[in-house]
């Protein structure tokens, strides 16, 4: 069983990328995003519009796929899907694309997240009084933000594993740092310990710096197979395995109803990443982690096995996440802290960078980088691998 | 406006007891597994049979968060509140608010007990007060 996904292993590859500034209110609709960053990455692989004939999405997408084909004359889609769970879908959607190559469903699948949020509000946001469904739980006492449903998380991590603010601290500078040099990014002030400890709690434990940007943009990648890879222009960024994740009893964003809320989505698809890919979290050179809010980071680093249960937030702060001279360089263009929030498909634009040797805080000899999707949400991720 | 649940077939016991003041639970008529939120099937033996029973009301907090501003419109004359996940002597967790506690004070660990809060068109949510 286990044996058939093996043979998707670097049988496909990121070869193209492309996305269009950030900016919190870009005056751009979704569809023109889309289009702009999916043209770009096709640009950056030397391919043409003409040349896809797969398309897999977010389900949190707004963008439809017979529009872009429309636009850019994609004139036959031979496979099309999209992924569920909002932020975690992303490595799941450039893993549906890599199984579709592999098994010659298609050979130029184009993935992409495009997002104005003048267009539609905050998603999560109710509409009228009367709430249904999950949210019924949730809603009416107020617990009603992202940020709010992972900060209950943040609190019982810390108290449970002894985790602090000071870790949560250390990881937002850690990425702030990452984007001082990198010209795409939202937040490139420094960030010291008193600017971190001096804003304001959104929702507490957490403060502002330890929640995502809010952004409007978009990115797109291009994959085809590695064997086509070689006659193109850019080092290939192999697909070597990719996993999702839900584990038992879920409920949407955040879990408090299962008996071990803080055994999350990422614990599950982290058995698969490494038995999928063959290789092990300590043969990961660079790790691109979905930081929607910090204490993501903590929880999804324990997940992967990048540390001891309990340790993420010592092992975040003891330096490891630095790009320069860190263990585990971690979201080296600044992340969804400090470069943009477009539901984690910059830090899958980033996770190629390392691979090709062009990010801004390139971390050297890089050839393998695991890419993780949101967590606390049923999820997905991915390992890819210098061809 | 406040949110407000809008009950389903499984949640509809839960919210026609809190409206007369009292904290049932959804317990499966097969396995006598407790469990919360309410749905169709046991997740223990997924038995479609069920039956409703009144919970002893104390618990325990198991988390708490105290969000500031910007929260949503119908919440933020009331900001900086608390909200709670509390862990039911019966196993199961809920969301609720402390209505007698701020952010300082709350303690994971710390006992309560159920107080219903009337919310308005009839609904009455199940909330909670120090033990």
């Amino acid at each position: 069983m286990a044996g058939s996904l093996h043979a998707m292993r670097d049988v496909a590859a990121i070869v193209g990328i492309g996305h269009t500034e950030f900016s919190k209110n870009i005056g751009r609709p979704e569809r023109t995003l889309a289009l702009e960053a999916i043209k770009a990455a096709l640009d950056d692989a030397g391919l043409a519009p003409s040349d896809v004939d797969g398309m897999v999405k977010f389900t949190l997408e707004n963008t439809m796929e017979v529009e872009i084909a429309r636009n850019l004359g994609i004139d036959n889609v031979r496979f099309f899907g999209d992924v569920a769970y909002g932020g975690g879908a992303g490595c799941g959607a450039v893993g549906h694309a890599a199984m579709a190559i592999a098994t010659g469903m298609a050979e130029v699948v184009v993935v992409w997240r495009a997002r104005n949020r003048g267009s539609g509000g905050r998603p999560w946001a109710s509409k009228g009084n009367r709430v249904g469904g999950d949210m019924q739980w949730y809603l009416p006492y107020g617990l009603s933000r992202p940020v709010d449903q992972i900060a209950m998380l943040a609190r019982r991590h810390m108290h449970e594993y002894g985790s602090t603010d000071e870790h949560l601290c250390a990881i937002a500078m850690a990425f702030r740092e990452h984007a001082q040099n990198n010209p795409n990014a939202m937040m490139r002030t420094p960030m010291t310990r008193d600017d971190y400890f001096g804003a304001r709690f959104v929702s507490e434990p957490l403060r502002l710096f330890d929640c995502c940007l809010e952004s409007d943009g978009g990115l797109a990648v291009v994959l085809t197979s590695a064997e086509r890879a070689r006659s193109l222009r850019h080092p290939a960024a192999l697909v070597r395995g990719f996993s999702q994740g839900i584990g038992p009893r879920h409920t949407v964003m955040t879990n408090y109803f299962t008996p071990d809320p803080l055994d999350s989505p990422g614990h599950y698809a982290a058995k698969d990443l490494w038995n999928n890919a063959g290789v092990g979290p300590d043969e990961i050179d660079c790790v691109q982690i979905y930081d929607a809010f910090s204490p993501l980071v903590v929880i999804s680093l324990e997940a992967y096995g990048f540390c001891k249960p309990g340790d993420g937030g010592p092992f975040a702060a003891s330096g490891a996440l630095r790009a320069h001279g860190g263990a585990l360089p971690c979201n080296t263009s600044g992340g969804s802290l400090s470069e943009a929030y477009v539901h984690g498909m910059n830090l899958i634009v980033e996770g190629v960078r390392q691979i090709r040797g062009t990010s801004v805080n390139h971390v050297p000899d890089c050839e393998t980088v695991m890419v993780s999707s949101g967590n606390g949400v049923p999820t997905s991720a991915l390992v890819l691998r210098r061809a | 406006m406040r949110p407000l649940p809008d009950p389903d077939d499984s949640s509809a016991p839960f919210w026609d007891a809190a409206a007369r003041g009292s904290l049932a639970l959804q317990r499966c008529a097969a396995c006598k597994a407790f469990r919360h939120p309410p749905q169709p099937m046991c997740s223990a033996c997924t038995s479609f049979e069920s039956e409703w029973v009144p919970a002893s009301g104390r618990a325990r907090v198991w988390s708490w968060v105290v969000a500031h501003p910007p929260v949503l419109p119908a919440f933020a004359d009331k900001a900086p509140y608390n909200v709670v996940v509390v862990e039911l002597e019966e196993g199961v967790r809920m969301i609720g608010n402390l209505l007698d506690g701020a952010g300082d004070d709350i303690a994971i660990g710390m006992e309560v007990v159920v107080a219903f809060d009337d919310a308005g068109e009839g609904v009455t949510l199940p909330q909670w007060r120090r033990a």
